[in-house]
């Protein structure tokens, strides 16, 4: 973990975030997103989680970037802006940051350098999914078939 | 100098109120799914950060959490934007304002 590297990451993550926050267009915002979800996935990479970094490239921008592209398409009718941004919630998001800055900055016990790991093999991720975590594992599994299902019965044509 | 956890979360903290931003702030349905997905986002980075700058236990269990947590995700969003295709479809609009009644 070198410094300018974290910086790097942490200003595309947080220009793409931004971006895909306050665009006006949407489908301009949905590929700001996944300059957002890149920089998460470095970050996870430079932290040492290299399986969870490519999950969530696969997932993220392979599969719900895709998605989201995809709706954006179905239901592209409307072209007017929408009116300026919605000054509450800008208020309500600063306070809800500057409460979690403060509380970070205030508890010294967080500033901690890393330690020195031996790397996370995908081989130590699967024996745990296959043993101690297999009854998650299968749940997840049982969540994705039905969401997959209702979300297919909810975009079926109507029958009148 | 490198960095430390700190520094990680406050990344992750800035994440979460950009998405929080826009959830709150945005009329149109998919901007709010996008909020929610940095949201969830800024939450799997806290989860493996701290499992990289805490004692590392014998199952690893933040990268657990954080890949269970991204499969969860994926779930949501796909119902999520099927629910918007089927309210446009019905009402011929993506703004939550207008969405204001029961009736079908």
């Amino acid at each position: 973990m070198n410094t300018p590297a974290f910086i790097l990451i942490a200003v595309i993550t947080l220009a793409g975030a931004l971006a895909a926050a306050t665009l006006r267009k949407l489908i301009h915002a949905a590929l700001s997103l996944v300059i957002a979800f890149v920089g998460v996935a470095a970050s996870f990479f430079m932290l040492g989680a290299e399986f969870v970094g490519l999950v969530q490239v696969f997932v993220y921008v392979g599969a719900v970037a895709v998605l989201i592209v995809f709706t954006i398409l179905l239901t592209r009718r409307e072209v007017t802006g929408e009116p300026g941004i919605n000054w509450g919630g800008a208020i309500v998001a600063l306070a809800v940051f500057s409460g979690l800055l403060w509380a970070i900055l205030k508890t010294s016990s967080l500033a901690i350098p890393a330690p020195q790991i031996e790397p996370l093999t995908v081989k130590q991720v699967g024996e745990a999914l296959m043993t101690n975590y297999v009854w998650p594992l299968q749940c997840v599994g049982l969540v994705l078939t039905a969401a997959l299902i209702g979300a297919l019965l909810l975009v079926m044509e109507e029958k009148r | 100098m490198t960095p430390t956890l700190q520094l990680f979360l406050i990344v992750s903290t800035a994440l979460f109120s950009i998405g929080l931003l826009a959830a709150l702030s945005r009329r149109h349905a998919i901007f709010i799914l996008i909020g929610i997905e940095l949201m969830l986002a800024a939450a799997n980075l806290n989860f493996i950060a701290f499992w990289r700058f805490g004692p590392q236990p014998q199952p690893p269990t933040g990268v657990l959490v954080a890949i269970f947590s991204i499969a969860i995700a994926a779930a949501e969003a796909a119902v999520g934007l099927a629910l918007v295709i089927a309210i446009y479809r019905h009402y011929r609009t993506t703004n939550v304002d207008q969405l204001d009644q029961l009736k079908g």
